[in-house]
Formats: C-alpha cells, sequence, structure tokens
C-alpha cells in the first residue's frame, strides 16, 4: 500500500515536504495508525506522531487522510484511495511531521471555564438530576479534545485567534445545559460576542469531521436560542 | 544546561490519580506541577468503561462492608484488608465528591446516580447479585478523567504536558528530592526540585503482545522505583479480563453482562453455568477468563483458530444497548465490524490490569524494607493508582475498583502530601551526582552504531511475556520465558536509535520505555516463578491449588540480583473483624 505523509522537522529541515512510503502489509482490517505504527516500526523511525489508546477515545491522533480530518486509530485503510496522501491538521503549527501544537486548541478549550460552577453548599450525597436533564448533555460530554472539527473550520482558519472554534462551543454548551451549573448568564455573556460565538455561520464542517459523531453546530444553535431568549 | 524548576510538590501522570492528588494540593493553595507524558485527558484512564463501584445503595440494598468482603474474596484472600476497608467505607464520599465536582453520571429516575451489576459483587457476604457499579454510560473513564482534569483547571495546578520523566532523584539517606524528565516538544532535560514526589503513572500491561492498554502504558514510575534499588510487590499477578476483541486487544467492558450480556461458545452453548453455577457469567474476571481459556482448551472455541468466544447482548434490545453501551457498540463495529444489537461480539480473554507495582500503604507513602522493617516509609515518595500496590486488588481486581482506587488513593496521597510538606518545610540538598548519573543513562542512546532495533526487540519481549506468562503458567514454561527473555535483555546493549535529533524524538521515548517495560517483565517472570500456588490471577498448572499455609504472603522483587523479599499479608481491617481466607467459590 502507498502512503504519502507529510514530513518536517525543524531541526534539519528549512520546510516541508511530502514523503512516500510503499508498506508491505495486509490493509484488511487495518486502521490508519496501525500503518503509520508499522512504517515507523519497519521503514523509517524518525516518523513522528501521537497516539495513545488506539481506540478512539482518547483523543491524541487527530490527523488529515485524504483531505478530511479523522482520528489515525479508527479510520479503516480499506477503501482509501492511493497514495494515502496523510498531513498534520490543518492551521495549527506544525512541531514536528504529523504532531501539532494545539496550545491554540487547549487555550479556547480553557477560556470558556470547562468545569461546573455550583455555589450551594454540598449536600450529603448526590444533587439530584432527572434522565431528562441528564440527557440534555449527550452528544456534548462525549468530545475527546482531538481537534478535528476546530481544525476544519473556515471561520477558525480565519480568526484561529478570537473564533473559540466548535470544540470549546461545544463545551460551553455542555456546561450551559447542565441543570447542575449555576454560572449560565457568566457563560452566556462570555461568549455573546462577534468573534467568539458569532464567526460560527454554520458551515458544518465540524459535524462531518467528528470522529465521535458529535454535532457543534446543534450544539452551538442551542447556545444562540438561549441569548434569544434571554434577550426577549 | 539542564532546566530547573523548584515546586513543594510534583506528580508524575495526568490520569485519574494524578490528578485527583494534584487537585487537593492545587486547592490547598500549594505550588504544585504534574509532569505527563500526554495532554493529560490522553492517559489511559480515559479508556475505563462500564463504571466506578460504591456502596450507594441506590438500586439493590448495600452497605460498605458487604463491598468489603467482595473485594477480600475477589482478591484470593491477598489483598490487605485494612486498605480494602479504608477503600470501601470511603467509597461513597469518593463519588459523591466526583458528582459535586460535575461529572455526567447516567441517573436512574428518581434523579440518582445510575448504578449497574459488575462481576464479584454480592449483598450479604456472597449472597443474591448486588447492584453497586456508577456508571456514565460505558464511558466511566472519560467522564471520571476529563472531570478532574476540569477541576485542575479551575484550581490553576500547573501542567507539564509532554514531559517524559526519567528516574527519582534521591539523597544518601533515601529522601526523594525530585525528578529528572525530558521535555519531548525539544528534548531539553529537567529537573523538577520537590519535597514530595508522587508517581501515578499507570500499569505497564504492553509487555504483553495483546493488551486492552494504552500505547503508553509502559510503566515508566515502575522503572524508576526499581533503578531507584526499590523493591515492586506482587509482580506475578496480571488481570486478564475475560472480554478483549482477538488481536486487537480493545476492551469490550463487564458492564455488558452486566446489562444482561452472556458467553457461549462455538457450539451456542452459554458455558458460565458449569464454571459458575451461582454467579454464572458475573463471577470474577479471574475466574471467567480461565473458563474461557477452557473452553477454548476443549476445542470449543470459535473461528478458524478456535481462539474466542462469543459474547451475546442483542436479546436486551437495540434500545437498551444504544443507551446504556453506545460506545461498545462503536468499538464492536468499528474493530470487528459487528453490530451488538444483531450479533454477538467476538471476545478472548486479554492482558488488562497490574495488580502488583510499587508497595505503598494506605497513605499511599512508598514503602520498602530500608532498615527496620518490611514497611518502612520512603521519605517524600508516594505512588497511587495502578502503578501503586497499596494492596487492595491482590490477587485479583474486581471490575469497577480500579476508578474507585484511583481517586481514593489519589485523595489519600495529596492529604498525606500536605501533612508531610508542613512537616518537612526546608528543601533538602539536590545530589548532583545522581544528577548526573540520570544524564549519563540519557546519552546511552546518543550512540550512533547498533545492531538491534527497538521495535523489534519490544515485539520479542511481547511475544515471549504472552506465550509464557498468560492466563496458565508451569514452571518449564516460566523458565524457559525467563531465559529468552534473558536473550532479549542481552541484546538490548546492542540496541541503537538512527533518529537522534532534539524535536519531539518519538523514538528515543520508545526506547527508554522499552527500558521500562523489559524490567517489568523481567520483575514478573521471577516472581511468578517462585509463587508454587494458584491464587486468583496467577493460574499455576503444576500447583493448581490455594496454598494459604506457604503463600499468604505479598511478593518483593528488587532488580538487584533478581532478589525476593516476602512480607505478610495484612489480615487486621482498620474497625472491624477481619475475613479469614476460605475456599472461593462464585
Amino acid at each position: 500500500m502507498r502512503f504519502r505523509i507529510y514530513r518536517y522537522n525543524p531541526e534539519t529541515d528549512a520546510k516541508p515536504f511530502m514523503q512516500d512510503y510503499t508498506l508491505d502489509f495486509d490493509a484488511c482490517g487495518k486502521k490508519v495508525l496501525d500503518a503509520l505504527i508499522a512504517i515507523k516500526d519497519t521503514l523509517d523511525e524518525s516518523l513522528s506522531f501521537r497516539r495513545s489508546c488506539r481506540e478512539g477515545v482518547c483523543g491524541s491522533d487527530g490527523v488529515n487522510v485524504n483531505g478530511s480530518n479523522v482520528l489515525a486509530c479508527i479510520t479503516p485503510l480499506e477503501g482509501l484511495s492511493e497514495p494515502v496522501t496523510i498531513r498534520p491538521l490543518p492551521r495549527l503549527g506544525v512541531i514536528r511531521d504529523l504532531i501539532v501544537d494545539m496550545e491554540q486548541f487547549y487555550r479556547h478549550y480553557r477560556a470558556v471555564k470547562p468545569y461546573l460552577i455550583n455555589l450551594d453548599p454540598e449536600p450529603e450525597s448526590e444533587r439530584l438530576q432527572t434522565p431528562q436533564e441528564r440527557q440534555q448533555l449527550d452528544g456534548l460530554w462525549e468530545c475527546v479534545l482531538c481537534g478535528c472539527c476546530t481544525t476544519s473550520c473556515p471561520s477558525f482558519w480565519w480568526n484561529p485567534d478570537r473564533f473559540l472554534g466548535p470544540s470549546a462551543l461545544l463545551q460551553s454548551a455542555r456546561f450551559v445545559l447542565d441543570s447542575r451549573d449555576q454560572a449560565t448568564d457568566e457563560r452566556l455573556d462570555f461568549v455573546e460576542d462577534p468573534y467568539r460565538l458569532f464567526r460560527c455561520h454554520g458551515i458544518m464542517n465540524c459535524v462531518e469531521s467528528c470522529p465521535k459523531g458529535l454535532n457543534p453546530t446543534t450544539a452551538i444553535g442551542k447556545i444562540k436560542a438561549l441569548l434569544v431568549d434571554r434577550a426577549l | 544546561m539542564i532546566n530547573r524548576r523548584t515546586f513543594d510538590a510534583v506528580i508524575v501522570g495526568g490520569g485519574g490519580a494524578g490528578l485527583r492528588a494534584a487537585l487537593t494540593l492545587a486547592e490547598a493553595n500549594q505550588k504544585v506541577a504534574l509532569i505527563s507524558k500526554v495532554f493529560p485527558t490522553r492517559s489511559h484512564t480515559v479508556s475505563a468503561q462500564g463504571g466506578i463501584t460504591a456502596a450507594l445503595a441506590n438500586v439493590s440494598d448495600d452497605n460498605w462492608h458487604w463491598h468489603m468482603y467482595d473485594t477480600v474474596k475477589g482478591s484470593d484472600y491477598l489483598g490487605d484488608q485494612d486498605a480494602i476497608e479504608f477503600m470501601c467505607r470511603n467509597a461513597p464520599t469518593a463519588v459523591y465528591e466526583l458528582e459535586h465536582m460535575g461529572l455526567p453520571f447516567s441517573r436512574l429516575d428518581n434523579g440518582k446516580i445510575y448504578q449497574r451489576p459488575f462481576g464479584g459483587q454480592s449483598q450479604n457476604y456472597g449472597g443474591e447479585q448486588a447492584i453497586r457499579t456508577c456508571a456514565a454510560a460505558d464511558r466511566t473513564g472519560h467522564a471520571l478523567l476529563h472531570t478532574l482534569y476540569q477541576r485542575n483547571i479551575a484550581a490553576r495546578t500547573q501542567f507539564f504536558d509532554e514531559f517524559f520523566a526519567l528516574d527519582l532523584i534521591h539523597d544518601d539517606t533515601g529522601s526523594v528530592t525530585g525528578v529528572m524528565a525530558l521535555e519531548i516538544e525539544t528534548g531539553e532535560p529537567w529537573l523538577f526540585e520537590a519535597r514530595a514526589v508522587l508517581l501515578a503513572t499507570g500499569g505497564a500491561c504492553r509487555i504483553f503482545r495483546h493488551s486492552t492498554n494504552a500505547h503508553i502504558n509502559t510503566g515508566d514510575g515502575l522503572g524508576m522505583v526499581l533503578r531507584a534499588g526499590l523493591p515492586l510487590e506482587d509482580m506475578e499477578f496480571w488481570q486478564f479480563h475475560p472480554t478483549g476483541i482477538p488481536e486487537v486487544g480493545s476492551l469490550i467492558t463487564e458492564g455488558v453482562r452486566g446489562e444482561g450480556g452472556y458467553l457461549v461458545n462455538k457450539d451456542g452453548e452459554r458455558f458460565m453455568p458449569r464454571y459458575a453455577p451461582h454467579a454464572l457469567d458475573l463471577a470474577s474476571r479471574d475466574v471467567v477468563a480461565r473458563a474461557i481459556a477452557q473452553e477454548m482448551l476443549a476445542g470449543r472455541g470459535c473461528g478458524e483458530h478456535g481462539d474466542f468466544v462469543l459474547l451475546k447482548i442483542d436479546h436486551i434490545g437495540a434500545d437498551k444497548i444504544k443507551e446504556r453501551l453506545p460506545g461498545i457498540r462503536e468499538l464492536s463495529m468499528q474493530f470487528s465490524g459487528v453490530d451488538p444489537c444483531e450479533a454477538p461480539i467476538p471476545v478472548t480473554p486479554t492482558a488488562h490490569y497490574m495488580m502488583g507495582g510499587i508497595p505503598t500503604n494506605l497513605h499511599a507513602q512508598v514503602v520498602a524494607p530500608v532498615r527496620y522493617g518490611p514497611e518502612e516509609a520512603v521519605p517524600g515518595l508516594y505512588a497511587a493508582g495502578e502503578c501503586a500496590c497499596v494492596s487492595v486488588h491482590g490477587a485479583n481486581r474486581l471490575g469497577g475498583n480500579s476508578l474507585l482506587d484511583l481517586v481514593v488513593f489519589g485523595r489519600a496521597a495529596g492529604s498525606h502530601m500536605l501533612e508531610y510538606l508542613r512537616e518537612n518545610p526546608i528543601p533538602l540538598p539536590m545530589d548532583q551526582d545522581r544528577v548526573d548519573a540520570v544524564m549519563a543513562r540519557l546519552s546511552r542512546w546518543d550512540k550512533p552504531h547498533g545492531s538491534e532495533r527497538v521495535s523489534t526487540l519490544r515485539a520479542d519481549m511481547q511475544r515471549i511475556m504472552q506465550a509464557h506468562c498468560g492466563v496458565y503458567r508451569n514452571e518449564a514454561l516460566l523458565q524457559e520465558g525467563l531465559v529468552k527473555l534473558g536473550e532479549v535483555a542481552a541484546r538490548l546493549g546492542d540496541a541503537f536509535i538512527e533518529d537522534r535529533s532534539r524535536a519531539f524524538n518519538t523514538a528515543r521515548l520508545e526506547a527508554l520505555e522499552l527500558e521500562n517495560l523489559m524490567s517489568i517483565a523481567r520483575a514478573t517472570l521471577v516472581s511468578a516463578l517462585a509463587r508454587t500456588e494458584s491464587r486468583g490471577a496467577h493460574a499455576r498448572e503444576d500447583y493448581p491449588e490455594r496454598d494459604d499455609d506457604r503463600w499468604l504472603r505479598h511478593t518483593l522483587y528488587s532488580a538487584n540480583q533478581d532478589a525476593l523479599d516476602y512480607k505478610p499479608v495484612r489480615l487486621k481491617p482498620l474497625t472491624v473483624d477481619g475475613f479469614r481466607p476460605k475456599a472461593r467459590t462464585y
């Protein structure tokens, strides 16, 4: 199977280049991460990429494969057109090869205060939450912070420092919609901004690219609806 | 040339235990650094599925003492009963605390935390099945890890993400004074000075070829401890989870059986009643893993090679599966091509959890026979989570007790470190010789030539461990494994890496990780060979019975000449009567 992979080592390369590899192995049932590991183990140990859980739950190995942002570990090799072209996630700085600098992405995540704010005294046992209230969080709390959605978003490409991006906005919605959270107004105040939230134009690349099947556009829509409700 | 930073406390590892401890310290306004070789939410805690066990009695009648009984019995009586009482007693508080932090637990109709039945859980000391495991769908680890990370953001814990810990620095008296680490992005060495250090580096199932563990589970903290001349406890005990996906290794949670799933062999027979007539498919993991292995040995395994059985769950209905086991459905479709709503999932016993580890007491202090007794605290050094052996899991861990272990002992570690920091306000002098020694060890991988590749050696080691130290062991098999592993260890001296660049050199990391894995594999084989009995996950074909007269004791392995030492099991709990060893049936 043939691969074309983005290479860049800041110590030795003046600029990035694409390198071709041919891997002699049975792709049946295997994923893109298996190919990257096989290349590193048998052909070129200098090829660098992040990986951890290898089952799509840790979010380490977001990469761009044949033009789409995916998690390498759950993307089947079968059916990919050759050479399989693998690049780092777009728009973020490249540290080396497929490894990008996620700091901008994490900064937006931290900015939405991604933690429950509830100032009431803690009860002796759990705070109650009905299954219906809890259901509001489904599709939000499962985000693995891989960055596939945010780096596929044209609004983020244009304003990476000011637009929070779909992932951070999804995280904001996860707390705005939690019946136990008491900082809804504060959270809405923060995102009510021409850039932070309103650069989202509903392009929906985020929905297309989310490896976990989440829908940031719907989550953003819910935040916008709450802003409208609040204004009325 | 070496970057230096000074903190009150340093935590190595950003999984559940490390984050829980960091939170206690940061909220008490201590200057705490958490160094992790991956961004914390990439830690292996994220893969935990089924839940966290605590006797909340939200569904079935329950109390912590029953939980304690089940844990002692599950451990095949090798667990230390003071630590087990401490964990089970504190479990409800720990879970409520997580809920207060914001963990999105699934809910019952009355608004309380959802609980599901798990293996080895009983009411009334061995009676009816208890329903004790608290869950956030089948992604409880994800929910727990993200919640703890988020609380640490709020508490302003200082994170050093993508820093690889190299070695402990201690002085001549054994007091720990800091940690050496490698900044992965730049390849630069860092010296973190601290009066207290917590190791929370997780498990090491990557010594096996087939494992449910993440690539990062290379037991780095265990390697550091062995190199510091300290022992590891009970390294012969590795849990083989009954239901991993064949070849790939991904875990299929016990929660599938908790929700009503059961195992069948190639004849379509539900076989667990023959092995555990009372608990059936929810017997302890060691029991179910051996039952599957027996079925396969008897030629009743499925597939061309008869190397798996089937886990049937479709009968509970697609809606329930999608609501309660969405992650399992995803994994099964991605890695087996099977939708569990329609067809059974192929599964096989797969290396999953390390019951042994760095010996600690219930304050998470690392203890070792240094001078006076078998359990003398190493000043300033702590360990918690899977890397530690406290020992609450003994010879076999119960499902749902791992996440509990992380938060209970992570919290205990944080609290005790606070006390220790108050009592020891002055940093001890840093021993420059030891710093130099770590740098020398690191530079070993700068040598330009060699004949062996790291990836080949790692694969060889994993094959040896899989073949010689699996579900069933015997003397000849273990002996042969030890010889073969010795050969790989010798070749490690000739290993080299071509890529000697500084920036994000993952080849160098894999070499350093292999050194840790090799020392752990050796500890495992040596400890397993010596224990001539079958207990929990350690099943010796040549010694099929448990032997309490000789072996109701913990193994202590030291790297220096493979020395083995033993210490008694703590059979006396803190406040209640102990559970005396008796025959273990399910």
